[in-house]
């Protein structure tokens, strides 16, 4: 077999061969051409990425395990991750979805937590594309079977997504700090069991199929298509905590991406310990499968364990009671070696710490685009001619409607800790058994990242640590899903080394590490690639009730403040999609030291529960805001714009974004604390609630009803 | 007041009514497993939690039917013990025929997952003596396969013998196509056998036991039975 058929590189090769010290085998060119692969190995970002801040205050585990853990309190880990599932769904929309969210909930399970809440960044073409309706199923179907609820997430449209749609699913999980489990934990002498399905011929090289660009015809992908089966996951959930809480096993390693191979090769690397798999005794589904099938078989529904031999009995007692296969495949050993047995035959022998690293970093060549051109490029924008109409169509559109016929399909309150679930800025749930609360919003703007990978990504991040500190938790970390094109294309390249450099540079700034990610890149086709799309997850906690401050509250009489710097900008807006062909111009600048000052005014007002009701500004703007306040409230508001001092045209006053603002329903005995609060920083009250009618002077007038049918128009 | 919940292979709902019963009534709630032949000694109420009981493969409910623990179920129901099915517990007890009628898929053919209102319909029995009559109270749905359907005979029958205990309703109580989410004949939400002693409903009533998850109607659900078993009533 030639290199390049297993997907190597020369240079991967060689050095390949150069650390064998001989020419490969097939197997070996195989199994090291998937976990080489991009999907695995990060060769083109993992120099980038480096530079991410990991480490903070609240930090229990960074990247580099399975999921990173924040500190919830109280000894209790709160571990979470994103991670994309694009290519599968867009084969196979239902399947590929579904297996998404079951990945990612194994990958927090291997910590040793209980999987908790997902939250899913969606991204089609329109409502209407071909896929939309299989997506949404499989992450429902999934997460509904399991229970584990889906509380909060992200939809965009976008032509761009259109044949590449985008799938990142994030799961939080809850781990007693004692408990959290590690997968560099493996000593010599001890067991290799595989728990869960057999080992079939779905999704074989999944990862190499995930790591270049979709065919145009690419239902000869199927094969790479992995199908899942909840029930069982639900099984293997319950039955690994059992496990764990009995202390039956010393690692764990969930089987994702290059199944047996990757899970088990990457345990013997990160515990610097040698592994011996014999393929004959792995179970089987087809008993003709070739040991690189079975190697790489992406089978869901598997863990790898790692356990001493006095603990076997008891680990297949449980996997027994549960319904589960449970079968020692493999031994760890001295050493630095990783062998494959098949039929008594040695066919495979790597060294361990060779196959989940070493692959060559490709520093692809980088050039920057005209984005100057762009940003002064003036967009042509055919709005209606009154706001009032504006508004409507706004609220109408693909970009801002209610996502609840795609939520309602989530069960978002299944174990019974879903305190704010989809539908609002940012999601929270109680940490079970304790008054401790995560809070957690999942945020993506690939408009401005197109615009200005910089500036675009830095504003997310602010974007989305402002909701958290509105709602009244500290950001302590987020994790990202970083979706781009082909890395191979110069200007692509550049935009994505950008937006890694602005993600970190904005998470150092507000102190919100990267604790965990996953990167996709090779999002397009011949026709049309992505934008620069990196997904957000960001986590923090809180510890009382009282301290949370939701959205959507407003009481009748209530004075409604808008806080901050109210400057916003057309620019990559909802406004400006709905109404021009383009998106142009340039987003703002990120301005640490005011998301800082704005962040910590945002807690303590949250925190001295001087509000009623909190928004931070986004899509749509002021306009936008006020209207959703006034419906999820469902009570009407007079607002005059006098006061707020701005150099704007009425368009951007209203539908502007990108502002580091936010509006507040302020009671009025407490108006003069909330002043003084935020005496700091721009404040003026814009308005008092009440009526049926959203009111803004000498702009418009509309019913709850009108916006109502707007913004629930289906 | 000794209540028993019992867990099949996918139950996924099972902590949650453990929780909301515990919390309620401040006794302690018993998980059994579905490979057991007998419930524990002196249960009073056998709960049928939500979830996807054997993945729901061939028909909901069905293999859950055939497990071990049922015929247990059965022996405490026909003795006069209260058994409550809830969402797929519901469609367990349908395949059991402990209760009437099927659980078909909603007419919208998907998922729901909402609040919805519901009017209680009577409040002589078990499970609803601290309601009062037609009351409309709000809880939570979550479910595939709720639409409930049975003969024109059967359904004669249920309505005749008062048997509908629960039925999706607007906000004034009335009950019409617009405020049924799923299609059920009826607008029905919830039955109970003619004894009085079993109840199935779709929606989750511990899902809103606690002000702090968005809402507390189901609590009386709990403290009704409660009640009734104090009184020493069977």
């Amino acid at each position: 077999m030639h290199y390049s058929q297993a997907g190597l590189r020369e240079s991967e090769y060689l050095s390949l061969k150069e650390t064998l010290g001989r020419e490969p085998n097939d197997l070996e060119l195989q199994i090291m051409g998937v976990m080489w692969s991009e999907h695995c190995s990060y060769k083109s970002t993992r120099h980038l990425l480096k530079k991410l801040p990991t480490k903070g205050r609240r930090v229990l585990m960074g990247p580099g395990e399975n999921a990173g853990v924040i500190d919830g309190g109280n000894g209790i880990g709160v571990a979470f991750k994103v991670e994309s599932h694009n290519h599968p769904s867009a084969v196979a929309p239902y399947q590929g979805a579904a297996t998404g969210v079951g990945g990612i909930i194994r990958d927090v399970l291997a910590l040793g937590a209980r999987p908790v809440a997902s939250l899913d960044g969606l991204f089609f073409g329109s409502p209407e594309s071909s896929v939309h309706d299989g997506i949404v199923g499989g992450v429902g179907g999934y997460g509904n079977c399991i229970g584990v609820p889906t509380i909060g997430g992200k939809t965009c449209y976008d032509a761009c997504y259109e044949g590449n749609p985008l799938v990142n699913a994030m799961n939080i999980g809850i781990v007693d700090v004692n408990q959290i489990v590690s997968s560099c934990t493996a000593k010599a002498g001890q067991s290799v069991v595989i728990l869960g399905s057999r080992t079939g011929r779905d999704g074989i090289a999944g990862a190499a199929f995930a790591s270049v660009e979709l065919k145009e015809d690419s239902k000869e992908s199927r094969p790479s298509i992995q199908i899942g089966d909840p029930f069982v996951e639900k099984l293997l959930v319950e039955a690994c905590l059992e496990m764990r809480d009995a202390g039956l096993f010393v690692s764990m390693q969930d089987m994702g991406a290059a199944g047996i191979l990757s899970s088990s090769s990457e345990v013997a690397a990160k515990s610097g310990v040698a592994m011996t798999i014999d393929f004959d005794k792995v179970p089987l589904r087809v008993s003709d499968m070739e040991p690189w099938e079975i190697a790489l078989s992406e089978s869901q529904e598997r863990m790898l364990l790692i356990v001493e031999d006095k603990n076997l009995p008891a680990i297949m007692a449980i996997a027994q009671k549960w319904g589960l296969e449970a079968l020692e495949i493999g031994r760890t050993e001295e050493g630095d070696f990783y062998r494959i047995l098949w039929k008594g035959q040695i066919v495979a022998d790597i060294p361990a710490s060779t196959i989940g690293s070493d692959c060559p970093i490709i520093p692809w060549a980088e050039e920057k685009p005209d984005l100057e051109a762009r940003w002064n490029c003036p967009v042509e924008l055919s709005a209606p001619d009154t706001a009032g109409e504006v508004l409507l169509r706004l609220l109408e559109s693909s970009a801002l409607q209610s996502r609840e016929s795609i939520y309602e399909r989530y069960d978002s309150s299944v174990q019974t800790n879903t305190i704010v679930g989809p539908g609002s800025p940012v999601s929270v749930f109680r940490i079970e058994g304790t008054d401790r609360f995560v809070a957690a919003v999942m945020d993506a703007d690939p408009w401005s990242c197109d615009l200005d990978p910089d500036r675009g990504t830095s504003q997310l991040v602010a974007r989305s640590c402002r909701a958290l500190s509105v709602a009244g938790a500290e950001p302590a970390g987020l994790t990202n899903c970083l979706n781009f094109p082909s890395p191979e294309k110069p200007k692509q390249y550049w935009v994505l080394s950008r937006c890694i450099e602005a993600l970190g540079e904005a998470c150092a700034a507000l102190d919100c590490p990267v604790v965990s990610g996953n990167v996709s890149l090779y999002n397009e086709r011949s026709t049309t690639a992505i934008m620069p799309t990196p997904v957000i997850g960001t986590v923090g906690v809180f510890s009382d009730a009282r301290n949370l401050l939701k959205s959507g509250s407003w009481k009748a009489g209530d004075l409604v403040f808008l806080v901050g710097w109210h400057e916003p900008t057309l620019s990559a807006s909802v406004y400006q999609r709905t109404f021009g062909e383009i998106h142009g111009g340039r987003p703002l600048a990120f301005m640490p030291e005011r998301e800082r000052a704005f962040n910590h005014c945002a807690l303590a007002t949250a925190r001295s529960t001087l509000a009623h009701s909190g928004r931070s500004l986004a899509g749509g703007g002021l306009a936008v805001a006020l209207a959703k306040e006034a419906l999820h409230s469902t009570l009407g508001v007079e607002v005059d714009l006098r006061c707020v001092t701005s150099s704007n045209d009425s368009a951007t006053q209203l539908f502007g974004e990108g502002a580091l603002a936010a509006l507040y329903a302020v009671p009025a005995e407490q108006v003069d604390l909330f002043c003084h609060l935020w005496k700091e920083i721009p404040h003026c009250c814009i308005g008092t609630v009440g009526g049926t009618n959203l009111t803004i002077e000498g702009a418009l007038s509309l019913s709850l009803d009108s916006l109502y049918r707007a913004f629930c128009k289906s | 007041m000794k209540t028993s919940v019992i867990v099949f292979p996918g139950s996924n709902c099972d902590q949650d009514v453990i929780r909301a019963v515990s919390q309620t009534t401040g006794y302690r709630v018993e998980k059994t497993w579905h490979g057991e032949s007998s419930l524990p000694d002196s249960t009073d109420l056998v709960v049928l939690p939500g979830g996807f009981a054997y993945g729901d493969y061939l028909r909901c409910g069905a293999m859950a039917a055939a497990s071990p623990i049922m015929k247990a179920v059965k022996r405490h129901a026909e003795r006069g013990g209260l058994v409550m099915g809830i969402c797929n517990g519901f469609q367990v007890l349908a395949e059991t025929r402990l209760l009437p009628g099927a659980l078909l898929q909603n007419d919208c053919l998907h998922f729901l997952c909402r609040s919805v209102k519901l009017r209680v319909e009577r409040n002589d029995c078990a499970f609803t003596s601290h309601y009062t009559c037609g009351e409309v109270i709000t809880i939570p749905i979550a479910h595939n396969e709720g639409r409930y359907t049975i003969d024109t005979e059967g359904l004669a029958r249920l309505e005749g013998q008062g048997q509908v205990l629960l039925r999706y309703c607007d906000v004034q109580g009335n009950w019409n196509s617009a405020s049924n989410p799923n299609g059920a004949m009826n607008n029905i939400a919830g039955i109970i056998n003619e004894r009085g002693n079993v109840l199935g409903l779709m929606p989750h009533p511990e899902r809103y036991s606690d002000m702090l998850l968005g809402g507390d109607h189901g609590r009386r659900f709990w403290t009704s039975i409660q009640s009734w078993l104090e009184g020493g009533r069977q």
